[in-house]
């Protein structure tokens, strides 16, 4: 693959010509700072309000945290009376083993399904391609009846469970696509030096799936993270709380703990990002250079 | 080592037949070259062998053994890829080496066969780099290398020098001759370069149409062409060939009446033929020659020169369906648009029947 998107060789003829490029680069920055500074807004909001009174909250929720109005208490709040360590275990238990397995089964799910010829290949794409289409969320009910009767309520089990139905369809969909784009040569020439299935799949094709198995880990991970559904529903109960739950003690019916609240979502933010510059460090274009040519 | 044979090999896709029947005996250590324009079928052909695409029908032997469904491991056969297909994660040595390791060889002995292998194609020195921090040739010697070290049988190649360029191919066709020669190897080789074809094969087998048309040494092939196919793909430029009709036939010879009017004698065994037969007959550019005092003699106008140096290919016509080009020394001055005048001996040319099958040539040893 010879991903060339940045070598455009402009040919330099005429200044208006650059001063137009120049003007197209302007409005193109523009737009794209516009939309991170909106994407961005809130999660500043919360990261200067959680550093703030109470009161300085309130009264001027856009102000920067000064020497008066700075307040750790929120924090404090979180870190030491209230269990945020488990609840931030419990997310990141769930948010790891779903993401992985969804890449190891979606991996192996679009492998068998672009590789292989078989009875009932284009019937399970196509209920795969469903899988994209329907939210899981309309099936909640049965979703809760099914894990009643497996007695998995309130455990991760059930978390991890749901989340790997809900990422694998759009991970076999990416998957598959990238899959189709890897040389044929390769898989025969494994084959010609006598490789098994199972190994080719995982010396030959897995390390090169790397780019598109980080894209699926972050379209996968974040609205794992981010859920409160399925956790609400699943798991409330007070050892199975993921982070997102979690800070819900905070928001009462009549008090809401506000500074608790913007603390914990800033810290519910770190762990999210690490793990997002771990993938997106796999995301290296030209893996494949130099296979074939 | 090992001696192949082919028996009424068939491949099918679907309805379509894409091979009808190939029977063929390749030897111990024999360098057998596949020829044919694209879409003939060599290609299939060599992933029959292979072990990657399903016999439809027939027999394929490796050593006297049935191999038609064994996998391509366990038949003893090594393929290199026109477009190399190295794994692109792996270092030079891993992508060597990988094979023998599945296979379960020893460390030790993974590291003396690669470094054996690397050290014959010249690229022990590259071994711990990556595919794509190498050029095209030496990508190439890599591939080749990974099919050394597994010791097969049989050596096949699906064109393994289109991907480079023309001096290094050259150069790598050499090598590969030489290589040849060394291993003392069973190689099966795809083309669709007659240069390449003739240069390294002891046996060429010309395809067209799922069939081998004709199959035999490369001198033989060019000299004594069964069809008019193989008579205009082997050699270059490509055999004249002009339309006419027998006016006198014996065993001795044949005198043609060509559509340009021109009357020639060919020195084949035309005891098969009738006067008033319409008849091919082809004629070589390097058969050709400048001259008036020839048996059978053309004239027309230069309408392209292409000076090679040593030689210069004179492309003529006679506004009249007759299109020839002759081959002649490079000193030779030939202005584009001039008149000139050629022609042939008469045991120069080949004649063909309206089937497109040669007649014997009646050769003076």
């Amino acid at each position: 693959m010879k991903a060339l998107f940045f070598d455009r060789s402009q040919p330099a003829t005429g200044g208006w010509q650059r001063g137009a490029q120049t003007g197209k680069a302007l409005a193109v920055h523009a737009v794209l700072l516009t939309y991170t500074v909106i994407a961005l807004f809130p999660i500043l909001l919360v990261l200067i309000n959680s550093l703030k009174s109470r009161k300085a909250i309130f009264r001027d929720p856009l102000g920067l945290p000064s020497l008066d109005t700075l307040n750790l208490g929120g924090f404090e709040q979180v870190l030491l009376r209230s269990d945020f360590g488990l609840y931030a275990c419990n997310s990141l238990v769930v948010t790891i083993l779903a993401v992985g397995l969804v890449l190891l089964l979606g991996a192996m799910a679009a492998w068998a399904l672009t590789e292989y010829r078989f009875r009932g290949n284009l019937l399970l794409a196509f209920l795969f391609a469903m899988g994209i289409m329907i939210p899981i969320r309309l099936g909640t009910v049965s979703i809760l009846n099914l894990m009643v009767q497996l007695h998995l309520v309130n455990t991760l089990t059930a978390l991890v469970l749901v989340y790997i139905a809900q990422g694998l369809p759009l991970a076999v969909y990416i998957l598959s696509e990238f899959i189709r784009t890897i040389p044929k040569e390769l898989k025969e020439a494994a084959r010609c030096d006598g490789i098994s299935e199972y190994k080719i799949f995982f010396a030959v094709i897995l390390p090169l799936l790397r780019p598109a198995m980080a894209t699926v880990a972050v379209f996968t991970m974040i609205p794992i993270w981010n859920d409160l559904w399925f956790p609400l529903i699943l798991a409330p109960g007070e050892e199975s709380r993921t982070i997102t739950l979690g800070v819900q003690q905070f928001v009462g019916q009549y008090v809401t703990d506000w500074n608790a609240v913007l603390s914990s979502l800033t810290l519910a933010i770190v762990p999210v990002l690490v793990l997002y510059l771990i993938f997106s460090r796999q995301l290296i274009r030209g893996l494949t250079a130099g296979a074939v040519k | 080592m090992a001696k192949v044979q082919l028996k009424n090999l068939q491949k099918r896709f679907n309805d379509v037949k894409v091979l009808h029947g190939i029977d063929l005996d390749i030897q111990h250590g024999e360098f057998v070259v596949l020829v044919g324009e694209s879409g003939c079928g060599k290609s299939t052909l060599l992933r029959l062998l292979a072990g990657l695409e399903e016999i439809s029908d027939g027999e394929l032997l490796i050593d006297d053994v049935v191999v038609n469904h064994q996998p391509p491991a366990k038949r003893g056969i090594a393929m290199v890829f026109q477009s190399y297909a190295l794994y692109p994660h792996m270092s030079v040595f891993k992508n060597m080496a990988f094979g023998l390791k599945i296979a379960g060889a020893s460390k030790a002995d993974m590291q003396k066969k690669v470094e054996e292998a690397a050290r014959k194609l010249k690229i022990d020195h590259l071994l711990h780099r990556l595919p794509r921090e190498l050029s095209g040739g030496q990508r190439q010697r890599v591939a080749i290398g990974r099919a050394i070290v597994r010791d097969p049988k049989v050596f096949l190649f699906d064109e393994p020098l289109s991907n480079l360029d023309a001096s290094l191919r050259v150069q790598t066709r050499v090598e590969l001759g030489k290589l040849h020669q060394e291993l003392g190897a069973t190689i099966v080789y795809v083309t669709h370069d007659q240069v390449e074809a003739m240069t390294l094969g002891d046996k060429i087998v010309v395809m067209n149409g799922g069939r081998i048309e004709q199959c035999g040494a490369p001198l033989s092939l060019y000299h004594h062409p069964k069809t008019l196919f193989v008579a205009q793909f082997i050699g270059s430029p490509k055999m004249n060939v002009l339309a006419g009709q027998v006016q006198q036939a014996s065993a001795t010879g044949v005198s043609v009446m060509l559509e340009c009017g021109v009357l020639a004698e060919v020195a084949v065994d035309g005891s098969q033929l009738q006067s008033g037969d319409p008849v091919s007959l082809g004629i070589r550019p390097e058969h050709l020659s400048l001259g008036t005092e020839l048996p059978t003699c053309f004239a027309g106008e230069v309408t392209l020169t292409e000076e090679l140096g040593e030689a210069t290919y004179v492309y003529t016509s006679n506004g009249a369906g007759q299109d020839l080009v002759l081959k002649v020394d490079g000193h030779e001055e030939i202005a584009v648009h001039s008149q000139i005048r050629f022609g042939f001996k008469a045991g120069m040319a080949h004649l063909f029947d309206k089937d497109g099958m040669a007649l014997p040539r009646l050769l003076k040893s």
